[in-house]
């Protein structure tokens, strides 16, 4: 499926709603494997875990809080589980199977020794609550990978607690808060570029404040003068993605921190993007004051489906004192200590909270940490140049097909933003999309920024080999060149994808979020026939 | 390197391409002397075995629990998670995929959501669930705020919950202005239903109970759901430990509007403190109130059934600074691995191992207890986890000394509430399948001997 296409390509099954294309008994065809829900598989009376012993009786003091029955939930034995869920599995695209060029999602190789690494027992069978003395390993690694992010992005302190990319930025933003609340002068204002990622907003109001836009220039940055004219008292800072999320580096940076720190302001960087310019370029001197790295972007970590992630904020000398407990520092005697609610009130009390249970995401830290001493300074460095020359090889690989609306204005960073103006009326960035599935892609980021028609933000990572770009610019070439030529079997597309298009409408309008056993929708194989047993 | 493709000659061909001189042609947008500065005290790159060597002498100096006996609980419970979880949940499709964004292309991950939501809602008795949330503290916080949302009011009601929880509710609410009100835990068998009653009134908008809660005391949620509906308030209830509602009824059967926990305890293993998961469910009434990520029934272009992430009108990423929460990334893998794990249980295989739990810490609590100078708190009841009195001594040089020893005893409260001299004798112990009856005499036999 991965080989070039020429224009007139027509799928080679029945036309759209004429129904599964399997003529089989099963539903199944050959290795493309229908799977029914775990509640139609017929798991009563049966259990996929022994136990050496015969459960005990409810203590009378327990009675009354008993249950009457066991909970409703069907069980599957060891091989029908496995069997599901394997089944499942292949239902999914994945970077295991092929490039996933999501923009601002860095959607790189996961190494298999960090996923070792992780399990070693030392670190996954460990209790966060142990007496310090017994996990001095843990918080060495939690040391060290602090030590690794301070240095890489030359800034003074780092919180290591936040779960995730938007849990980071809430972390930086109370920073930022309890900060100015100290000096008296909380403010009111958070500014945000127009092109930022919807989790800027929605972060900035949940801690109180007002959200204003700042309108990008035409080269699709940060408009510097708009941005001066806004400053002011009651502005308690900014929140700019850099690299952004056009694909392109701020160039006036640190003018603009400069600007907002003029008037009493503090900046906040969403480092989601960081992966373009890791070992090349220190945020920190910028003039960033915080900034959220997500291990699960630039350190490698998988992200599972949708998670766990890992948000860990690097914050300046100025804001390192309102960092979140907990922490790790040494003591006296050279010994590892974690400043929890005990302790914060001597090392660190002007802390603003707490903002999750126990310590973080160790398991993401042993995994980041193994990837950074894999590649070492050196390695990050280049990471970031591969980045950055895979992206630009596709941006002008594939400029004279697709619009590339910035892409006059210089090189791009680690993702080539593309938007829909050279494709005909009535084909849009949905059916490039849909289609790269049936050529065996993922599909790039659409319709984010929202500053771009019909944008398409395609972020290679530099784990892909020339020969893999190459076979995907192949493809988005032929994509472009059937939409061109009007061919509208784009527009229903996927044709090949273990699902069609999918009613979203329907979805929403009257949510169905549990199974209800009351059957399935029509047109769907009956039981026997998606193969359960 | 091991884990770049591109060779010497690629790169060269690719600037050709491209047309420019070097790479950091590329990068002429970063100012000079910020471009390339030096970055000093870090190592160079290095092969997977000294990486390897590396870590495994930092994993060495830490004692894992299959190497002491363990009775850790409070928030991160150890059990036996089948080997057959981690091995699925490593099949490269589930780990390196993305957020479901393309539904055409991740079912697999769809259709395990909405499985999981499934799974979710049965156990907390609740009409649905979502896609899970970071871990049960935030978890806890956003049924705070999605509570001030339904009611409009900013009163909260705080029972003895896990420290960790009420810490992370109370930074949140000195930003969002709620007005936190909290019973803090004593060590008494009494769960204080009625001292949290008594402060629910008409200003309340959530009153928030651990079942069992952070000493292993079982409130009577009932009655509290009722308190709080009868003033307008709902009830939301944090459950640490998901196996304990194998045996106990479930909240959401008892009146709880909106129901959160910790999923960690069903396949994802201590992990030190994370990745966890965020259990999040709730009446279908509130459904577009939920945080977080949902995902539903439909059917595709073939009329053939699937799923989709739905209701993202919700979401950051379209509504904005209007949405109902920040989140965007939670925490799929181990809702996988949650998932996997309750369908090898199923509700029959959940009854044995809470019933197993409860015996097992029924047995140890009754040794413990006829220790001289220890008293068992619990005498309400408790599921696997209880709390004892070290009379006269810092539960927490106990603990300590008792690490020594090679025995990790239980979590002094005194960790958890350092402020709390009341509290200081207070050691909260955990009995899972894990513990063997060695595991027992052993802990017993050494706390007696601390002790005396």
């Amino acid at each position: 499926m991965n080989a070039p296409n020429k224009s007139g390509w027509k799928p080679e099954m029945g036309e759209a709603g004429a129904g599964p294309v399997a003529r089989t008994a099963s539903g199944d065809a050959g290795l493309a494997l229908e799977e029914a829900l775990i509640f139609e598989l017929g798991g009563t009376g049966k259990c996929g875990v022994d136990f050496d012993e015969e459960p005990g009786d409810v203590s009378p003091a327990l009675a009354k809080f008993a249950r009457k029955a066991p909970v409703d939930l069907p069980a599957l034995t060891e091989p029908e589980a496995v069997r599901h869920y394997t089944r499942l599995s292949r239902q999914n695209y994945a970077i295991d199977l092929g490039p996933f060029p999501l923009g601002s999602c860095t959607m790189k190789h996961n190494p298999r020794l960090n996923e070792a690494m992780a399990r070693l027992p030392g670190f996954a069978d460990i209790h966060p609550l142990q007496p310090m003395d017994t996990v001095q390993g843990a918080y060495e690694v939690i040391e060290q990978l602090a030590d690794w992010l301070c240095k890489l992005t030359g800034m003074e302190a780092v919180a290591m607690s936040p779960k995730a990319g938007a849990h980071g930025e809430l972390c930086g933003i109370l920073a930022i808060r309890a900060a100015l609340e100290a000096r008296g002068d909380a403010r009111e204002v958070i500014l945000v570029p127009e092109s930022a990622h919807g989790t800027n907003p929605a972060t900035a109001a949940f801690a109180g404040y007002r959200v204003e836009n700042i309108p990008a220039t035409k080269d699709g940055r940060v408009d510097l003068q708009a941005l001066k004219d806004r400053l002011g008292p009651d502005v308690a800072g900014v929140m700019i993605t850099n690299p952004n999320t056009c694909g392109l580096f701020e160039r006036d940076m640190k003018a603009i921190s400069d600007a907002v720190h003029a008037v009493g302001g503090l900046v906040y960087c969403d480092g989601a993007n960081f992966n373009a310019i890791v070992g090349k370029v220190r945020p920190g001197d910028l003039g960033v004051d915080a900034m959220h790295i997500n291990l699960h972007k630039t350190f490698s970590t998988p992200h599972g489906g949708g998670g766990p992630g890992s948000g860990p904020v690097v914050l300046s000398e100025l804001l390192a004192p309102f960092a979140p407990i907990p922490f790790v520092r040494r003591d006296e005697k050279g010994r590892l200590r974690m400043v929890e609610e005990r302790g914060a009130k001597d090392h660190l009390p002007q802390t603003f909270g707490r903002m999750t249970a126990f310590h973080g995401q160790m398991g993401m830290f042993t995994r980041a940490l193994t990837y950074m001493l894999s590649h070492g300074v050196d390695g990050l460095r280049q990471v970031a140049e591969d980045a950055v020359l895979n992206a630009n090889y596709v941006l002008r690989s594939l400029e004279g097909d697709l619009d590339a609306p910035f892409g006059e204005a210089g090189p791009c960073m680690h993702e080539a933003l593309f938007s829909d103006e050279n494709l005909p009326e009535g084909f849009s960035t949905l059916d490039i999309a849909k289609g790269l599935i049936d050529e065996g892609f993922h599909p790039m980021t659409v319709y984010f920024p929202l500053v771009v028609h019909g944008a398409m933000l395609v972020e290679p990572t530099e784990t892909e080999s020339k020969a893999g770009l190459d076979r995907f610019i192949a493809s988005m070439k032929s994509l472009t060149a059937r939409a061109k030529a009007e061919d509208e079997s784009l527009k229903s597309a996927p044709h090949y994808a273990p699902r069609r298009r999918l009613d979203e409408t329907r979805a929403a309008r009257k949510p169905v979020l549990t199974y209800k056993g009351e059957g399935v929708p029509p047109g769907t194989p009956s039981l026997s026939e998606i193969g359960g047993s | 390197m091991r884990y770049l493709p591109l060779t010497p000659t690629d790169r060269s061909e690719m600037l050709a391409t491209i047309g420019a001189d070097t790479v950091d042609d590329l990068f002429r947008d970063v100012p000079e002397g910020v471009l390339n500065a030096e970055i000093a005290g870090l190592p160079a790159h290095a092969s997977e075995m000294a990486v390897e060597r590396h870590m495994k002498k930092l994993a060495a100096k830490n004692l894992s629990a299959a190497d002491a006996p363990f009775f850790l609980g409070a928030g991160a419970y150890r059990h036996h998670v089948p080997a057959s979880v981690d091995h699925l949940i490593q099949r490269g499709e589930f780990l390196t995929a993305y957020t479901p964004y393309q539904p055409e292309i991740a079912q697999g991950t769809l259709q395990v959501l909405f499985e999981f939501q499934t799974q979710v809602a049965r156990l907390f008795g609740t009409d649905i669930a979502n896609a899970s949330m970071y871990d049960g503290s935030t978890a806890c916080w956003e049924a705070i705020a999605m509570a001030a949302r339904i009611t409009r009011r900013d009163g909260v009601v705080i029972g003895p919950i896990h420290p960790h929880y009420l810490s992370t509710a109370k930074t949140m609410a000195k930003f969002t202005k709620d007005e936190i009100r909290e019973l803090s835990p004593a060590l008494i068998a009494d769960a204080g239903d009625d001292a949290m009653i008594d402060m629910i009134d008409d200003k309340t908008s959530c009153v928030v109970v651990q079942y069992p809660d952070i000493l292993g005391r079982i409130p009577d949620l009932a009655k509290i759901a009722d308190a709080a509906h009868g003033k307008g308030a709902l009830l939301v209830a944090v459950v640490t430990e998901p196996v304990a509602l194998g045996l106990l009824e479930s909240p959401g059967s008892l009146g709880a509007d909106i129901v959160v926990g910790e999923g960690q305890s069903l396949g994802v293993g201590l992990n030190f403190g994370g990745p966890y998961l965020g259990l999040f469910g709730a009446r279908e009434k509130y459904t577009r109130q939920m945080p977080g990520r949902l995902c539903g029934e439909t059917v595709d272009a073939d009329g053939k059934r699937g799923f989709v992430l739905t209701l993202s009108t919700r979401e950051q990423h379209i509504r904005r600074e209007k949405a109902t929460s920040n989140i965007c990334t939670n925490s799929g893998l181990c809702a996988l691995a949650f998932s996997i794990h309750m369908t090898l249980l199923g509700g029959e295989g959940l009854d044995k191992l809470s019933r197993i739990n409860h015996a097992r810490a029924v047995k140890a609590a009754g040794k413990l207890a006829a220790i001289d100078g220890v008293e068992l708190v619990n005498e309400g009841g408790f599921f696997n986890e209880f709390t004892l009195r070290l009379v006269g001594h810092d539960a927490r040089e106990v603990a300590l000394r008792m690490a020594k020893r090679g025995i990790l005893s239980g979590v002094a409260l005194s960790r958890l509430y350092p402020d709390s001299l009341d509290l200081s004798e207070g050691l909260v112990v955990c009995v899972t399948e894990t513990c063997s009856d060695e595991d027992v005499d052993a802990l017993v036999a050494a706390l007696a001997e601390e002790l005396a």
